[in-house]
């Protein structure tokens, strides 16, 4: 998947965004450290050009959510930053790439404790498959088949699958 | 991490460490559900062996705020009086299923013979005149907070400094961040010898102030004066009190810090400790989520999983 490729596929999930919620009324993105945090802000750029609508953007690390804490190292990123009350918002996960659903799973827990939310989408620009729980996202860029011991990599400029570095 | 026993077993790295995760741990306490799922299935026991107020409420808010559970041992209430030994006491402890112990003691040193009979994590929470290392963790992230970094910056530790295990472990972790640190005393109340300390030495508070970033007040610790150290409290306030008069001669930027609880009259006059620059009350709420960063490092983030003993 090529640069190109990508934001042609941003612009797609934008509109599909808009269309979805009938506009933009109190939809908000969070972005997933790392990877989803510059998709949500490239997100917010396409939406702002298709709507001229600014939906407010907040990062969510979800490190202490994990369920695998205490088995392989686990610590934030960075600090979350959602600024605004998620109470009866429509709350957009962004992330780069769906693979077991475990961060999707964390996510969702740690959401509850900004808010309520009236209803919470996924939108994901790789989804590779591999699900370990009922999670399924609602805005893919790319379905992309792959192994389970391959690495899928989304940059700006394209999108990289390539074999597990031991 | 392995145990926290000294803030100088950290080296810089550690301190950093803990004080990035500081940062995450503030973000959740100002939530308006301040509560992590971290440490579900976690016990953390307080074994307090002398009177605390605010360390041991800020260790069990921090452990409830990573949803560990929490048991509580004060002495006072305990089968300590009945003569059981601190051996017998944390092996019975431990008996019960603890991941870790924050210790505070009366001797030098406890913490380091309970990390060594213990399989759970020690954080020392204060032993004697030694060390107290997360007063020290959240005196830097204090400073950090408001002066943006430690490094360069001229601190003066002021008091009673002999009988100060937050004095020990504050002057190993401002100087290992790269602050200037003087101490401020009557030589009655510094400790015997200082060598080896990287500090500098005055007697004159008043000449000290106006060049310093942070004044450090200790408290002057009347339970431990066994010996007579000072001719008065007030003769001792007249020298070495931060008064209206003294803390007027501070920089504009310059921050009044104090690790509580306070003596009002004594080491700080009463409305200097709520003039803006005194930071006293951020440094109780940091503490929360510095001792929230600690536990969460040694019993969560899984450091020790490789190359260390535990398994």
């Amino acid at each position: 998947m090529s640069a190109d490729d990508l934001q042609r596929a941003v612009w797609r999930m934008a509109h599909e965004i808009v269309e979805r919620n009938h506009g933009l009324d109190g939809v908000v993105l969070i972005g997933l450290q790392t990877g989803g945090v510059p998709l949500a802000g490239t997100l917010a750029e396409a939406l702002r050009a298709v709507e001229a609508v600014d939906v407010p953007v907040g990062t969510l690390d979800v490190a202490f959510y994990r369920d695998d804490i205490g088995l392989r190292p686990v610590l934030p990123e960075t600090v979350t930053d959602i600024p605004f009350d998620l109470t009866a918002k429509m709350v957009v996960l962004v992330d780069d790439v769906l693979f077991t659903g475990r961060t999707i799973r964390a996510a969702l827990d740690a959401l509850t404790d900004y808010g309520r939310p009236r209803a919470v989408q996924l939108a994901v620009m790789v989804d590779r498959g591999h699900r370990e729980l009922p999670i399924r996202p609602d805005y893919v860029g790319k379905n992309l088949p792959t192994r389970r011991d391959e690495v899928v990599d989304v940059k700006a400029d394209g999108v990289d699958l390539g074999e597990m570095v031991k | 991490m392995r145990h926290l026993l000294s803030v100088g077993d950290l080296g810089v790295d550690g301190i950093d460490e803990v004080l990035k995760l500081t940062d995450s741990f503030v973000e959740v306490s100002e939530r308006a559900i301040p509560k992590v799922p971290a440490l579900r299935g976690k016990t953390v026991v307080s074994l307090f062996y002398e009177d605390s107020t605010r360390t041991r409420l800020s260790f069990e808010t921090a452990a409830k705020r990573l949803s560990a559970d929490t048991m509580n041992f004060t002495v006072g209430s305990s089968s300590v009086k009945k003569g059981e030994s601190l051996r017998d006491t944390v092996q019975t402890i431990e008996a019960m299923g603890v991941d870790a112990i924050v210790i505070r003691h009366g001797s030098a040193g406890a913490p380091w013979q309970v990390a060594g009979w213990a399989e759970a994590a020690v954080v020392n929470a204060g032993d004697g005149w030694h060390e107290h290392p997360t007063q020290a963790l959240l005196d830097c992230y204090t400073i950090r907070q408001h002066l943006g970094t430690l490094a360069g910056r001229r601190i003066a530790i002021v008091g009673d400094v002999k009988h100060s295990r937050v004095a020990r472990s504050d002057v190993l972790a401002f100087t290992a961040l790269g602050a200037e640190v003087t101490l401020v005393a009557p030589p009655t109340l510094l400790p015997p010898s200082l060598e080896g300390w990287p500090v500098e030495v005055s007697h004159d508070l008043d000449e000290i102030l106006p060049k310093i970033d942070v004044a450090y007040l200790l408290r002057m610790q009347r339970e431990r004066m066994t010996e007579a150290l000072l001719p008065s409290l007030r003769e001792y306030t007249a020298c070495f009190g931060l008064t209206r008069r003294r803390a007027a001669l501070l920089g504009a930027d310059a921050i009044v810090m104090h690790p509580g609880p306070m003596n009002r009259g004594v080491e700080i006059a009463a409305d200097v400790a709520d003039l803006p620059n005194a930071v006293i009350v951020d440094q109780v709420r940091n503490g929360v989520a510095v001792r929230m960063a600690v536990l969460f490092l040694l019993l969560g983030a899984g450091n020790d999983l490789g190359g260390n003993e535990r398994g």
